[in-house]
């Protein structure tokens, strides 16, 4: 009663001083994000309009970067490797990570111990990760070989191979972030309500049904939201990606990530490389929003 | 149980065959699963702890005999492994707390004003790749003569801790009870007062999953180093890439300065298991 007649008294001086002082809380921070955010985002715009090579003089060319990367055979198939490499390393996890979860929300000896072994990849280094799987990788003394042959089953060439390449990185990908989607999946089981089962086990429904017609809708939300943050950081995957295999064999697995690092950092192309900034921006944008989207609908429908 | 009755029931036999099949298909699933991360954990620190010989064997020793710590004198001994620890340390270390210092009252605010339009702002901040600020940031600290120094570093790590901390922070102060800072506002107090004496102690929960995500993810990142840093101000993984993969091709001492890279993190990680998942899911998507 009295909280509702405070909110109701017309007190527009009081709140707008508050509003204020709130803002002052903010404003440190905003200075820090205009200097290191937003300022290199225009920056990075102001600079795809020029012809702009590190040591040399910028001359104005308009859009012209954007038609060349249109053009661009090399970026073009950068783009293709992204979504070959992001497909993947959202789809296997998601799976894996479901499968994990369902596990690791049944009770079993040893479970904190063993979920927190399965959870450690998560936050290791990429770059240390990355170059212990290289020597993994290696096709006459690395392990990965020596393991398969003890399943009687041929070397693979990895990531020396034009075709294995990506599957190969892929596989770094997801021993690296399945335990997120896990421990997603996880929150959400946790919050399942028990009685839906209780009815439905009286009405003689099999383990698989009460997971598709139950669990699954119920879950559906939390697999949305791994799979945004799936999406969002496979299409900015680049740590292993650089170390293991640097882009190639050739340019076999250059992802746009990569063929921009290369652009500024090994060809000091920067006009063309702020381009492919605002492109990969817009890309992952316009990715993150459809995907909420979904998720909003995916709410609406359930 | 009561064993010796079963027996003569061949059904209640077949049932508990059942029974632990399904238990050891269960055991079996658990191990297939857990399997890769002791692998390849598994196999770093057996890297780290070989002479190269062992190291370069097929097929591959799994067990070192004898261990040798050789492969981490070395890398401290000769690749500066010690400077670039510090290194690392001062970055992150600096950067978070920067990110601490403004973040944890534009949290505050952001919660208290209702203020969504700056969240959505962080959040497209955080998708952004990390890669895409280092062009324009690299050429201002040209410009300013800054490339190379520990100062640069430090102001571009800010570009993950700053969006990491703000986002937590106001997810965090936004669960909090709005009624205490009121009452306290009432009693004369001013939003400051609130702020530092009320809502401050009872967010330190969040401060401590902030910090630490914070932390980790300014040490785990490789690329600002590799590009802005020179040969005596490279972070870890900077360096160990560098200076480990071009300079020299050994894998001993490659594992072991993998090791000294990732364990700290790893142990951090084992501090706030619980509360990671909240911060990450929390940080990645919550329009």
């Amino acid at each position: 009663m009295t909280a509702s007649a405070i909110a109701a008294a017309p007190r527009p001086g009081f709140l707008a001083r508050r509003h204020r002082s709130y803002y002052l809380f903010v404003a440190p921070a905003l200075v820090v994000v205009g200097a290191v955010i937003i300022f290199p985002w225009l920056f990075t715009v102001w600079m795809s309009a020029f012809d702009w090579k590190i040591g040399s003089v910028a001359h104005f060319v308009g859009l012209d970067n954007y038609s060349g990367l249109a053009k661009n055979q090399r970026f073009l198939e950068a783009i293709l490797h992204t979504f070959y490499f992001t497909a993947l390393a959202v789809v296997v996890p998601l799976f894996l990570g479901l499968v994990a979860a369902l596990i690791f929300h049944r009770e079993f000896p040893f479970r904190g111990v063993l979920r927190g072994i399965f959870t450690m990849p998560m936050m290791a280094t990429p770059v240390a990760v990355a170059l212990v799987w290289t020597m993994m990788f290696h096709p006459q003394q690395g392990v990965l070989n020596y393991l398969l042959s003890l399943f009687g089953l041929p070397p693979s060439l990895w990531v020396y191979s034009p075709t294995w390449v990506i599957p190969s990185l892929v596989l770094v990908e997801i021993w690296h972030w399945t335990p997120l989607v896990m421990l997603i999946v996880l929150g959400g089981l946790a919050a399942l309500p028990t009685e839906p089962y209780e009815s439905a086990r009286l009405d003689g429904a099999t383990e698989w049904q009460l997971f598709r017609y139950i669990t699954l809708p119920l879950i559906a939300p939390f697999l949305i939201v791994a799979a945004v943050i799936r999406t969002i950081d496979a299409l900015k995957a680049f740590d292993t990606i650089y170390v293991i295999s640097q882009g190639g064999p050739g340019t076999a697995s250059e992802t746009i990530n990569i063929y921009l690092y290369l652009q500024a950092f090994a060809f000091y192309n920067v006009g063309n490389a702020s381009a492919v900034v605002v492109v990969f921006f817009v890309v992952i944008l316009a990715l993150a929003l459809l995907l909420l989207y979904v998720r909003q609908r995916a709410q609406w429908t359930g | 149980m009561t064993t010796a009755a079963l027996p003569s029931a061949p059904l209640a036999g077949r049932a508990r065959i059942r029974r632990r099949m399904r238990k050891a298909a269960f055991a079996l699933s658990v191990l297939v699963i857990v399997s890769p991360a002791i692998l390849v954990f598994f196999w770093m620190l057996s890297l780290s702890l070989k002479n190269e010989i062992d190291n370069l064997t097929y097929p591959p020793v799994f067990i070192p005999d004898p261990p040798t710590l050789r492969n981490f004198v070395q890398v401290f001994a000769e690749n500066s492994m010690g400077l670039y620890f510090w290194n690392s340390l001062v970055v992150s270390g600096l950067a978070t707390l920067i990110a601490l210092v403004i973040g944890i009252p534009a949290g505050y605010g952001i919660a208290r004003a209702q203020a969504h339009k700056l969240t959505v702002l962080i959040l497209i901040a955080r998708m952004t790749p990390a890669l895409s600020y280092l062009i324009p940031l690299f050429m201002v600290f040209q410009f300013l003569g800054l490339n190379n120094t520990l100062t640069a570093l430090v102001i571009t790590h800010l570009v993950i801790t700053v969006p990491i901390v703000v986002y937590i922070m106001a997810g965090h102060f936004e669960t909090l009870p709005k009624e205490l800072e009121e009452a306290a506002l009432i009693d004369g107090g001013s939003v400051w007062t609130s702020f530092r004496y009320v809502a401050l102690p009872l967010a330190r929960p969040g401060i401590v999953v902030g910090t630490i995500l914070a932390f980790i993810f300014s040490w785990n990142n490789f690329v600002f180093g590799a590009v802005l840093a020179g040969r005596a101000t490279r972070t870890l993984p900077a360096a160990v890439y560098n200076v480990l993969t071009f300079e020299q091709l050994a894998w001993g001492p490659l594992a072991a300065a993998a090791l000294v890279v990732t364990v700290p993190v790893l142990l951090l990680t084992i501090v706030i298991q619980k509360e990671i998942v909240v911060g990450l899911t929390h940080g990645g998507v919550k329009a």
